[in-house]
C-alpha cells in the first residue's frame, strides 16, 4: 500500500486543513465535519491526517489504547503492563459496518473453540484517544448515527448484549465527511461536531494546475516526492507538539469571554457548546500561532468555523451560514 | 472518429495504466456491441471480479464463513470482495447502485489498494444513470448504442502493456499543455479536480501509445474527448459574445481565452466533434451546473435499508434468510449437554430449534409532490403566496426527512421542476425560479405528478400529491384550449389518482371557492381545501393538519 497524500502537500483548502490542525492540537475541540463537493480532496485531507499526528503513549495491550494500566477496563484482563508510543489511531468506520462491529460484540472465536463468554472490542475501543472517521456520514445508517451519538456525548461505550455487560472509555474525535448533494445531516449529529468546513474545488486555475502537478508526482515520482513533503510535514507535526505546550499556558482575558459570549448570543446559536467550541478554537489558534494572549483577531479567524453549523438552522437559506456568520461577526466586533 | 473505435481507443488506455485512470463507464445494455466489449475487456493485465448492485456489505467486506468455522472450530473470516489484491471491478446495470454500494466502491477505488472500475450503465433514459460518485472515479465514458453490427472490429491490446505504462510516465509535459487542460476543464464547467487529473495520464499514456517523448496536440485532443466530453455542464463561451457568464467568470473572461488560442480550440472540437449534436443543444441552455447537480438524488433507492430487529425463532423457509450468527449463539449453551448424547461428533450440534432468522424493519418515506398552478391567473394574484407556502412546508418536510418533487404546469405544457429529492437547496431555488403567466393545463400538471407518484411507489416510497390550483382547468390534455375538454381531461386523471390509491390534497386558491375544483377533489378522493385569501402560513398549517390526520 502506498503511503496517504502528504498533508502538507494539499494546495489550498486552508480552512479545512486549519480545522484539522486546530483539533490535533486539542482534541476535545470536538472533530471537524467536512462538506462538499466530488473531487475537493475531503477524503485525501482526513487520510492525510494520519500521518500528521504526533504518536500517543499506550499500555502496549490495551484494547482501548489506555495511558495508564490502571485505565485499562477489567474484562481485558491485561498481564503484560509494558507501555509504548504507537501512531495516534485514525479509524475508518465503513458505511456498512454492523453494529456488532461497531460497539463490539461477543467473541464468537472464544465462544466456539473455548466455550468462553468474552468481549470482542469494536470500532469505538479502537478509536479511543485517536480519530473516527466517516466517509460519507450523511448516508449512514440511522441506527449507527444513533449510537455514535451516545458514545460521541458520554465518552463511554456501553455494551449491553448477549448477557455481556461491558463498559470501556471511548473518546475520539469525530471526522465526517461529505457531499450536501446526497443528503443532508440530522441536526443532533451536526451539533456533535465541532468544527466545520465547506470546500470548494479551487477556482484559481493556478491552484488547479497545481494540484493536477503535485498529483502527477505523486503517481508517478513517489519517493522523491513524498521525501520532500514528508519533511514539511514533520515541521508541522512539531508546530502542534509546541502549540500544544503553549497551549497551557495561554491567557485568556475577560474581555475576550465577552466577546465570545456576545458573539453567540447575537447569533442565536443553540445552548452553550458552540461558545465553549469557539473559546477553545480560538485558543488552539492563538497557540498554533505562538502567541500569549487570546484576542479578537484570534476570535474572528475561528468563529466560521465553530459556529456556522449551529445556527438555528433555516434548511431553506441559500447563502449559506458562514455569510451569515461574518455579517454578525463584523457587526459585533466593529460596534 | 466512429463511437467503436473511442471504445477501443478507450479500452486500450485503460490496459495500459488501470491504476490511474480508475476505470471506464460503458452505457449499453446487452447486446453484440457489448459483448464483443466484454470479451476484450478480459485481457486487460489485472483480474477481474464481477459484482451485482445488489450485492450486501457483508459480501463485500467479507464476513465469517461459517462452514469453515465449523468445522475447524477457529474463527474463519471469508475475504470480502473488495478485499482482493488490485483488480477490475466488472459492474453490470449500474445505475442500479445504491448509495451504500457507490460510497463503498468510491473509498475501494480511493484507498490505493489500486482497484478499476469497469461499469456497464444499462439506464433506458437520460435521467437514468450511474451515481456521479462512481462516474466521477471513472477515467473513460463510451456509448456503444449507437455501434453498427458492421462496425464491430476485434479489440486487439498491445502486448507490452508494462513498458508503455512505465513509458507513460516519463512523457514530458509543457507547462502550456498543462495548463491548456485545466482551464479547458474550468471552462467546461467541470468541476471536479479528478477530471483533469485523469485528462493528463490518458493523454501521456495515447503518446506512449503511438510512441513519443513529448506530449503532442493530438494526444491532448485524444484525451479531453474521452474524459471530458461527457462531462462538461456548459460550452465555453465565445471570447466576442457580450452575455455575461454565470458562473466562474473569473476564469473564462475573454483575456483568459487569449493565452491560449490554438490548442483550446482544437482540444475543443474534439470535444464537439465527439458529443452527439442533440447534447450540444442540450448544453447550451443548460445553465451551469445544472445539469450534474441533480445527480444522485433521483437515483437513490428510496427505501432506507432497515434497522435490523433481533433475529426471530424459525424454522427453515424459502424466503427468509437465516441469521448465522444468531443461531449459532442459541446453539452454543447447549453445546454440552448435546456432546453427551453424542460423542463421537465434532463441532458443534445444531437442532431445527436453534434456526433463528433475519429481520429488518424498513420505513417507507414519504413523498411530497407538488404540482404549482403558475398559469397567468396565479402569477398575478398570488403565485409568491403559492411559492410561500410551499416553502413552508419544505422547512416541514425537512424536519420529517421527507422527499420532495416539484412540478409546475403553466401555458400548455407541464414540467417537472425537481424529481423527487432530499436536498432542500435544489428544491428552493427551483421554486424561486418557477416562472409565471399562460393558460391552466390543470389536467397535464397532474398527470406529471402522478407519473411520479407511480415511479416513486416502485422504488417503496409513499407519496402524497399537493396540488395547489388557483381557477379551473382551461387547456386539454391534447394542448388544445377548449374548456369542457380540458375539464373532462382533469377528471379522468383524478380518477385514476382514486384508483390508484394515492394520497392527495386539492389547495384551491382562487378568490371564491371553484367547484370545478372541490369536484374534482371529490372524484380525486382528497381534502379539498379552499383558500381565499391564501396567506402562506394558513395553507402550511392547512396542509400540516390534513396530513397529520
Amino acid at each position: 500500500m502506498k503511503h496517504p497524500f502528504p498533508f502538507s502537500a494539499i494546495v489550498g483548502q486552508e480552512d479545512m486543513k486549519q480545522a484539522m490542525i486546530l483539533t490535533a492540537i486539542d482534541p476535545s475541540i470536538g472533530g471537524v465535519l467536512v462538506f462538499g463537493e466530488r473531487g475537493t480532496g475531503k477524503s485525501t485531507a482526513v487520510r492525510a491526517l494520519a500521518g500528521l499526528l504526533p504518536p500517543i503513549n499506550v499500555v502496549k495491550d490495551c484494547p482501548v489504547n489506555c495511558a495508564q494500566p490502571e485505565d485499562c477496563p477489567d474484562w481485558a484482563d491485561i498481564q503484560d503492563i509494558s507501555t509504548g508510543d504507537i501512531p495516534t489511531p485514525v479509524i475508518d468506520l465503513p458505511l456498512g459496518a454492523s453494529e456488532d462491529r461497531v460497539t463490539g460484540a461477543l467473541d464468537i472465536e472464544k465462544a466456539l473453540s473455548k466455550g468462553e463468554k468474552a468481549f470482542q472490542p469494536g470500532l469505538f475501543a479502537q478509536a479511543n484517544r485517536g480519530y473516527l472517521y466517516i466517509d460519507e456520514v450523511n448516508l449512514l445508517e440511522d441506527h449507527i448515527v444513533d449510537l455514535l451519538l451516545d458514545v460521541a456525548q458520554s465518552g463511554e461505550n456501553v455494551v449491553e448484549r448477549e448477557g455481556l455487560s461491558i463498559r470501556h472509555p471511548a473518546r475520539f474525535v469525530l471526522v465526517g465527511s461529505g457531499n450536501p448533494e446526497e443528503g443532508e445531516l440530522r441536526p443532533q449529529l451536526l451539533d456533535r461536531f465541532g468544527l466545520s468546513v465547506d470546500v470548494t474545488s479551487p477556482t484559481d486555475i493556478d491552484d488547479r494546475v497545481q494540484v493536477i502537478k503535485r498529483r502527477d508526482a505523486y503517481e508517478n515520482d513517489h519517493s522523491a516526492f513524498m521525501l520532500r513533503w514528508q519533511t514539511e510535514d514533520a515541521a508541522l507535526r512539531d508546530r502542534i507538539v509546541t502549540a500544544r505546550q503553549t497551549l497551557k499556558d495561554l491567557k485568556t482575558p475577560d474581555s475576550a469571554l465577552r466577546v465570545v459570549a456576545e458573539l453567540c448570543i447575537n447569533l442565536g446559536s443553540d445552548g452553550l457548546r458552540g461558545e465553549l467550541t469557539l473559546l477553545k478554537a480560538a485558543r488552539a489558534y492563538a497557540a498554533f500561532r505562538d502567541d500569549t494572549v487570546l484576542t479578537t483577531t484570534h476570535i474572528r479567524a475561528t468563529a466560521a468555523l465553530a459556529l456556522r453549523h449551529r445556527l438555528r438552522r433555516d434548511p431553506l437559506d441559500e447563502a449559506g451560514s458562514g455569510a451569515r456568520v461574518e455579517r454578525i461577526l463584523q457587526e459585533t466586533l466593529d460596534a | 472518429m466512429t463511437p467503436w473505435e473511442r471504445a477501443t481507443l478507450a479500452l486500450t488506455l485503460l490496459a495500459i495504466d488501470p491504476q490511474n485512470l480508475g476505470g471506464m463507464i460503458v452505457r449499453a445494455r446487452i447486446g453484440p456491441a457489448r459483448r464483443a466489449f466484454e470479451a476484450a475487456a478480459t485481457a486487460l493485465p489485472i483480474p477481474s471480479v464481477r459484482l451485482h448492485p445488489h450485492m450486501t456489505a457483508q459480501v463485500l467486506d467479507g464476513e465469517i464463513d461459517l462452514s469453515a468455522t465449523l468445522s475447524s472450530g477457529t474463527l474463519v473470516q471469508q475475504r470480502g470482495l473488495l478485499d482482493r489484491p488490485p483488480s477490475l471491478i466488472v459492474l453490470p446495470m449500474a445505475e442500479r447502485v445504491d448509495p451504500y454500494m457507490c460510497a463503498r466502491l468510491g473509498q475501494a477505488l480511493d484507498s490505493g489498494r489500486s482497484h478499476a472500475i469497469l461499469a456497464f450503465d444499462e439506464g433506458a433514459e437520460d435521467s437514468e444513470a450511474l451515481p456521479m460518485g462512481l462516474s466521477d472515479r471513472a477515467a473513460f465514458h463510451v456509448a456503444l448504442e449507437t455501434v453498427a453490427l458492421g462496425e464491430l472490429a476485434p479489440i486487439t491490446l498491445p502486448e507490452d502493456l508494462a513498458i508503455l505504462r512505465r513509458r507513460a510516465r516519463k512523457i514530458r509535459v509543457s507547462a502550456q499543455m498543462l495548463e491548456d487542460l485545466v482551464g479547458l476543464a474550468v471552462s467546461l464547467g467541470i468541476s471536479s479536480l479528478r477530471a483533469p487529473s485523469f485528462a493528463l495520464c490518458a493523454a501521456q499514456t495515447h503518446a506512449a501509445l503511438k510512441g513519443r517523448d513529448e506530449l503532442i496536440n493530438e494526444d491532448v485532443s485524444a484525451s479531453v474527448a474521452l474524459v471530458y466530453a461527457h462531462r462538461a455542464t456548459r460550452l465555453p463561451q465565445e471570447p466576442e459574445s457580450d452575455t455575461v457568464p454565470l458562473e466562474d467568470s473569473a476564469a473564462d473572461t475573454p483575456d483568459q481565452t487569449d493565452s491560449f488560442p490554438a490548442p483550446n480550440d482544437v482540444m475543443l472540437d474534439a470535444i464537439k466533434a465527439s458529443l452527439p449534436p442533440d447534447v450540444l443543444a442540450h448544453l447550451s441552455t443548460t445553465p451551469t451546473r445544472g445539469a450534474s447537480g441533480s445527480g444522485s438524488g433521483t437515483k437513490r433507492i428510496g427505501n432506507r435499508k432497515g434497522r435490523p430487529l433481533p433475529a426471530r425463532h424459525g424454522g427453515r423457509t424459502n424466503t427468509a434468510r437465516i441469521d448465522l450468527i444468531a443461531t449459532l449463539r442459541a446453539a452454543i449453551p447447549w453445546q454440552t449437554l448435546r456432546k453427551r448424547s453424542d460423542p463421537a461428533r465434532l463441532g458443534p450440534i445444531f437442532r431445527q430449534s436453534d434456526l433463528r432468522q433475519k429481520r429488518y424493519e424498513t420505513l417507507s418515506d414519504r413523498l411530497l409532490i407538488f404540482a404549482v398552478d403558475a398559469s397567468g391567473s396565479a402569477a398575478m394574484s398570488r403565485l409568491a403566496e403559492a411559492k410561500g407556502a410551499v416553502e413552508l412546508l419544505l422547512g416541514q418536510a425537512y424536519a420529517r426527512r421527507d422527499h420532495v418533487a416539484l412540478v409546475s404546469y403553466r401555458g400548455t405544457d407541464a414540467e417537472v421542476l425537481l424529481a423527487p429529492t432530499r436536498s432542500l437547496v435544489q428544491t428552493k431555488r427551483r421554486l424561486a425560479a418557477i416562472p409565471g403567466g399562460g393558460a391552466t393545463p390543470l389536467a397535464m400538471g397532474l398527470s406529471r405528478a402522478v407519473e411520479i407518484a407511480h415511479t416513486a411507489t416502485q422504488k417503496g416510497l409513499t407519496p402524497t400529491v399537493v396540488l395547489l390550483a388557483d381557477g379551473r382547468a382551461n387547456i386539454a390534455l391534447n394542448g388544445d384550449a377548449d374548456r369542457a375538454q380540458a375539464n373532462m381531461d382533469a377528471q379522468a386523471i383524478a380518477a385514476k389518482v382514486a384508483a390508484a390509491g394515492i394520497e392527495a390534497l386539492v389547495i384551491d386558491t382562487t378568490i371564491r371557492p371553484e367547484k370545478t375544483l372541490q369536484h374534482l377533489a371529490q372524484t380525486m378522493d382528497a381534502t379539498y381545501i379552499p383558500l381565499p385569501r391564501a396567506d402562506a402560513r394558513r395553507v402550511s398549517s392547512a396542509i400540516s393538519n390534513s396530513l397529520a390526520e
